[in-house]
Formats: structure tokens, C-alpha cells, sequence
């Protein structure tokens, strides 16, 4: 109760409407900021529930991505284009209508025509829906900002969670299984046989989930040690 | 043209407009993709029981390979009579058609009581011979596993066999899905030379290689290994009078 | 025996945390303290232990392929779980609110320790993630969805509460600068998880 009523005093920020270019630099950094300074996953910590789970297989983790792409580009848009007509009231009801109908739909197409990774993706794919930068975006950027910078944020922080979620999903492949498979080529084997042979094993260990945790922990600490200013007092 | 947005007329409107909207999406989406969903389904198993017969499909070629080899589907009830027999196409909304019954759903309804329940058998060709496929459902350490098993037309010595699941460790209990596991199913028999039901047994810290009915087990694994175990015995148990009375029958002819 | 079975293991084993990940924005966020760790913990029980035994009944009498069948019986044919998100995160949300009014009229104290963490709730994927497994793991009881439900909240509480303690330790330690914050608490995470996997195996 308390959050809806904070939320309609906020009321939407209206922009001024002076014309820029398609891609001014601010609407630049709408792309480039969560890739690094603002990642979503290592910085906002947001969407990390879904984010980890299915990193143990790099094509899943590019399904994943792309199913997060879509939800994020078609939601901002979505919300921004009814901006100024949702009812202040229902206005987290109305985002968590889009958010679940975007995701049935990702989840019916992926279903329908990748049925191997969706049945490894389970119910990740439904965990979409309450993965919080989505909900975050709708509710601090598309709430307040036209359709087209809303877009290019929403492509911004997909590809942002993206590229964390295949960076972990490498490392565990390639140090858990030797190899990464892709859909139609098969697997390309990364360690060497010569390496098998002296000796050198599969780590397990990598597959299993608390490898997942820890490897985005170590991407944190490379992030944060060339990028100062990210860095957290206690 | 000034509408109150806070009004509750508005409020409802937009909720209701909203509803509509995204219920006809969905309904439609939904509708136009079943199709492809359940052939999706079908194939997976498809590929499931061939791969018990030795042969390699894949989505694309699976109903087809699947049509050249699998002759013949019937249902068993609990006593091992036959009460449905099928060929040709799948239907998916043919409820009845042997490929239809939904054994990982029966074995976890225990409502169901045992003699409504159904038993799938396919019957298939290949390398010139005839055999049948037994469907299989059991409980490994974490979740249901499955899998098909071909017998030769003794109904006795093991053909091919595939297993499957979704949860088991990975290493472990997971291995029961690889061939290293599959593969020594393959010649043992079911009955003993006195025609006695002993199904195969799947043994911790490895089986005697001459022994006929008996394989080894995943190291680590056991607790899945019993499962499989107990799986085979339970469904060939299901199986065998329909076995032993097709059995004799042949015997008589002959 | 099958419900114990369910509650330990969704406790230990598949724990919400440490097996899925999931909740992880609220763990995160919440685990400076264990004060605040343990009102959110407790909030995460009660919030599963209703929310997935409502969405079962939905699941088994509404939702699933023939589900609707009590109502006509040419309706046995209907399949609706297309709407499953949709009306899962509705009956979520909804009974975030109702439990949240329910609370602040009748146990004002209780509503003093929970009552911030209530709203929070609705957006944990810990709590719709506890409905899809219901839904993916096809309990064959209520009884057996609630057990479960609870499990999990339960093993999610320990998990925040065991984080929010080392948490409120590790300020004194001297972490490397990068690390601090985020990057250790990820790495202690999986440090528990690895130590979580030893209860692999249990059956009971």
C-alpha cells in the first residue's frame, strides 16, 4: 500500500521536448552505461535470481539472454508508449501484466520451436518475470521517458546482463566440460587433447551451482579492480 | 478532451481494456503454437524409443524413421491383456492410442488404482529382426527417471536399452543416460533357463560379466542405480504375463 | 514419511539459495544485518507457505490439461497452463497485500517486525519460483505443495540469516579493496553452497 501511494505523489516526470539527434550522446549512453559502470548485474545487482542457474551451457545462457532482450526492449516500449495513460493506482499491476505476458509469450515461442534448451531452461524462463531489472527499468526509466530512449535503455541493460551471463557461462563450460557445444556445429573443444593426456581433467566441480556464484564473484573483483570508483566501503 | 486519469471509471476501464487485450494475445499465441509444442513432444519421445532399438533420429527425421520402424503400438491393462492397439499416424488428441498414455503421470498419480492402469508396448523392426519396446518409469534420487527397453522377440534377451531423467546428479547418478551404462544391457535376459522372471539386476561395485541378468552399477550413483533396478523389476513384472502367455501361445503354434 | 522426505530435502538440498539462486536480489540487499535478515527470512516462510498450496489448487483445478474438468465435463480437454505466470504472480501479489492488511489489523507487533518486508515480497523470485517448482515437480498433494513450500522458505531463512552473521563478522576483516561488499558475499555464497552439497544424498 505504502509503495503505490509514494509512487503516485511521485507522479511521472515529464520531459521537455527539445528535438535531439537519434543518437545524441545522451541517448549513447543509455547503451553504453550498463554494459560497465551501471551493469545491472554486477553493479545494481539486479536479476541475479535467474541470472545464475542456467549458466552451465553457453547456448542457454544465449537463449536466456535473448528471451531477457526481448521481455526488456518490448516491455520499456510497452510502458513508454502508456505512460501517460496508466493509472497511477494499478501502475504495478499494470507493469507485472506486461512483464508475465511478454514472458508467456517467450516461453510459448521457445516451446514451440527450441523445445531441448526451453525444457533445460524450465522454470528460469518463468523466473523472467520477477527478475527485478525489468521491473526496475519499467518502473525508473520507461515510467518517466519516451519510447525510443526507452528502448535503446532497455537494450542497454539486456545487453549489460547479457554479457555477464555468457562470460560466467564460458568459463564453466569450457573449464567444466573442455568443450562448447553450439546448436547445429557441435562441440568445439577448447583444452587441447594433448593437455588430457597429460593428465588434465574436467573439473566437475564447474557444472554444479556454487561454481556459478563464485565466478561471478571473481568477474566482480576484475570489474571493480580496473574500475575504481564501483568500489564498496565495507 | 480532459479524462480524469485517477477516476475510477478510468482505472477500471484501462484494467478491464488491459485484461482483453492481453487475454486475446496470449489465447492466440498459445492456440497457433500448440501444434508445434505437442509435435515437439511427440518427437522427443519418438527419438526416445528408437534410440532403444539402435536407431539414431533427430527432430526433423524422428516420425519418420519412427513410422518405417515401429509396426504396431498396443496398450496392456495391469493383467497383461491387450485393450488398445494402434498404427499408422499419432494422433495427439486420441486419447487412447497407446503413444498417448502418459506413464510418468500415472506412475505419480497414486490415486490411480492398479488395474485402471495402462501399459504401452511397441512393437518394431529392425536389423531383420522383430521386437518390442517396454516403456519404463521409476524413481531415482531426486526425481523421476524413465526409459525404454527393446526386448527380441523370445521376449526375453534385452535388445537395446535408453534411460533417461531430469535431476540426477550430474556424474553420478546422471551417468544412466550414457552409453557406458546402456550399452552392457544389451544380450542379458530377463528370465532364467527355467523360464523364471528374475528381471536384470543392476549391482553396486560391478556384476560378474557372465552373469545374464545382472549389470553394473554407477559408482556414486547408487541410490539412481537402485532405482533403475527397481524400475525394471517392477514394470517386467507388469509385462510378464503378457509375455508368458504370447509366449506359449507361439510354442503351441509351433 | 514422503512429506519429511519433501521438507528436508527442499530445506537442504534444493535449497532456494544455494541449489537455484533464487531470491538472490533480496539476500543481497538484505543480509547487512541479521536483524532485518531475520524479519525478511520469516516474511519468506510465511509468504510460500500460502502462496503455494493457493496456486496447487489453481494448478490441479483450473490451469492443467482436463484440470477444469469438475465444471463440465466437456471442458476436459481445455488446457489453460499458457496462464500460468500470469495468474501465479497475480495470486502472488494479491496475497502479499491481503496477508500484509491482515497482519497490520489483527498483530500489530508482528506487522512492526514484517511489515516492511511484505511488499518487498512480491517481486522475490524465491516466491513465484516456489510456485513453478510446484508446478514442474507436480506434487501429488496439498499436502505435500505446502510441506514443501515451507521447506523452502525455511531454507531460504537459513540461508540469509548463516550470510547475514558472516556478513556482519566480515566487516572487520581486511578483504581486498575490489572485493569488498558484492564480490565476497558471492564468493561466500558459493563457499556455503559448496558446504550445502555435502547434505546430497540424504534420503530419509
Amino acid at each position: 500500500m505504502s509503495t503505490e501511494t509514494a509512487a503516485a505523489e511521485k507522479e511521472v516526470v515529464k520531459e521537455s521536448v527539445p528535438k535531439e539527434p537519434l543518437f545524441s550522446a545522451k541517448n549513447k549512453r543509455l547503451l553504453t552505461d550498463p554494459l560497465d559502470d551501471d551493469n545491472p548485474i554486477t553493479v545494481q545487482v539486479l536479476g541475479i535470481c535467474s541470472a545464475l542457474a542456467i549458466t552451465v551451457q553457453v547456448q542457454q545462457a544465449v537463449v536466456m539472454s535473448l528471451s531477457v532482450l526481448f521481455v526488456m526492449l518490448f516491455g520499456n516500449m510497452i510502458i513508454a508508449s502508456l505512460r501517460n495513460s496508466i493509472p497511477s493506482r494499478i501502475r504495478i499491476i499494470v507493469q507485472l501484466v506486461v512483464v508475465a505476458a511478454l514472458v508467456i509469450l517467450v516461453n510459448e515461442i521457445l516451446k514451440a520451436f527450441l523445445p531441448d534448451i526451453s525444457e533445460k531452461l524450465s522454470v528460469f524462463v518463468g523466473l523472467i518475470i520477477t527478475n527485478c531489472i525489468i521491473m526496475g527499468r519499467f518502473e525508473a526509466f520507461a515510467m518517466g521517458n519516451k519510447v525510443f530512449p526507452s528502448a535503446l535503455d532497455g537494450i542497454g541493460n539486456a545487453i549489460g546482463y547479457a554479457w555477464i551471463l555468457v562470460a560466467v557461462a564460458i568459463v564453466r563450460e569450457v573449464f567444466g566440460s573442455g568443450a562448447i557445444s553450439f546448436p547445429g556445429v557441435g562441440q568445439i573443444k577448447f583444452i587441447p587433447a594433448s593437455f588430457f593426456e597429460m593428465g588434465y581433467m574436467n573439473n566437475n566441480f564447474m557444472i554444479l551451482p556454487p561454481m556459478a556464484l563464485i565466478t561471478v564473484g571473481v568477474i566482480i573483483w576484475i570489474q571493480r579492480s580496473r574500475n575504481q570508483k564501483l568500489i564498496e566501503e565495507n | 478532451m480532459a479524462i480524469n486519469k485517477n477516476s475510477n471509471a478510468f482505472t477500471f476501464g484501462f484494467a478491464i481494456a488491459m485484461v482483453v487485450v492481453v487475454g486475446a494475445t496470449l489465447s492466440f499465441a498459445a492456440m497457433s503454437l500448440k501444434p508445434r509444442q505437442q509435435a515437439n513432444n511427440i518427437e522427443k519421445d519418438m527419438i526416445s524409443i528408437l534410440s532403444s532399438i539402435g536407431v539414431e533420429a533427430e527432430r526433423g527425421n524422428a516420425s519418420e524413421k519412427f513410422y518405417s520402424n515401429i509396426t504396431k503400438r498396443v496398450t496392456l491393462n495391469s493383467d497383461g491383456e491387450v485393450v488398445e492397439t494402434r498404427d499408422g499416424e499419432v494422433d495427439p488428441n486420441d486419447k487412447k492410442d497407446p503413444f498417448n498414455v502418459d506413464v510418468k503421470k500415472d506412475y505419480r498419480n497414486t490415486d490411480l488404482k492398479p488395474e485402471d492402469r495402462r501399459y504401452p508396448l511397441y512393437f518394431a523392426k529392425q536389423d531383420g529382426k522383430e521386437v518390442v519396446v517396454v516403456p519404463m518409469v521409476g524413481k531415482g534420487l531426486w526425481g523421476p527417471i524413465w526409459g525404454y527397453v527393446a526386448l527380441e522377440s523370445d521376449y526375453n534377451t534385452i535388445f537395446g536399452a535408453t534411460f533417461d531423467h531430469k535431476t540426477e546428479t550430474p556424474g553420478l547418478g546422471a551417468e544412466i543416460k550414457e552409453d557406458f551404462f546402456e550399452n552392457p544391457f544389451r544380450g542379458k535376459k530377463i528370465y532364467d533357463d527355467s523360464g523364471e522372471f528374475v528381471s536384470i539386476k543392476v549391482k553396486k561395485g560391478g556384476a560378474d560379466p557372465d552373469n545374464k541378468h545382472a549389470v553394473d552399477g554407477i559408482t556414486g550413483g547408487t541410490i539412481t542405480s537402485n532405482g533403475v533396478d527397481e524400475m525394471l523389476e517392477r514394470t517386467f513384472g507388469v509385462y510378464d504375463n503378457y509375455f508368458s502367455t504370447t509366449k506359449s501361445n507361439l510354442s503351441q503354434i509351433q | 514419511m514422503e512429506a519429511v522426505n519433501i521438507f528436508v530435502k527442499s530445506i537442504f538440498i534444493d535449497n532456494m539459495i544455494f541449489a537455484y539462486f533464487l531470491g538472490m536480489c533480496s539476500y543481497l540487499a538484505v543480509s547487512k544485518t541479521v536483524k532485518t535478515a531475520v524479519g525478511l527470512g520469516a516474511a519468506v516462510i510465511f509468504v510460500l507457505g500460502i502462496t503455494v498450496p493457493i496456486n496447487f489448487l489453481l494448478e490441479n483445478y483450473v490451469l492443467k490439461e482436463g484440470a477444469l474438468e469438475w465444471l463440465d465435463p466437456s471442458l476436459a480437454t481445455t488446457d489453460l497452463s499458457f496462464l500460468s505466470f500470469i495468474l501465479f504472480i497475480a495470486v502472488i501479489a494479491s496475497m502479499v497485500q491481503l496477508v500484509e492488511m491482515i497482519v497490520e489489523k489483527f498483530a500489530p507487533a508482528l506487522y512492526g517486525a514484517l511489515g516492511i518486508f511484505l511488499p518487498l515480497i512480491a517481486v522475490n523470485c524465491s516466491i513465484l519460483g516456489g510456485s513453478l517448482f510446484m508446478q514442474d515437480r507436480q506434487y501429488a498433494s496439498i499436502g505435500d505443495a505446502t510441506v514443501f513450500g515451507l521447506g523452502s522458505g525455511v531454507g531460504w531463512f537459513l540461508a540469509i540469516l548463516a550470510i547475514a552473521a558472516i556478513r556482519e563478522k566480515i566487516r572487520y576483516s581486511n578483504v581486498p579493496a575490489p572485493l569488498r561488499g558484492l564480490g565476497i558475499t558471492f564468493i561466500i555464497t558459493g563457499l556455503m553452497g559448496i558446504g550445502f552439497m555435502s547434505f546430497m544424498g540424504i534420503e530419509l
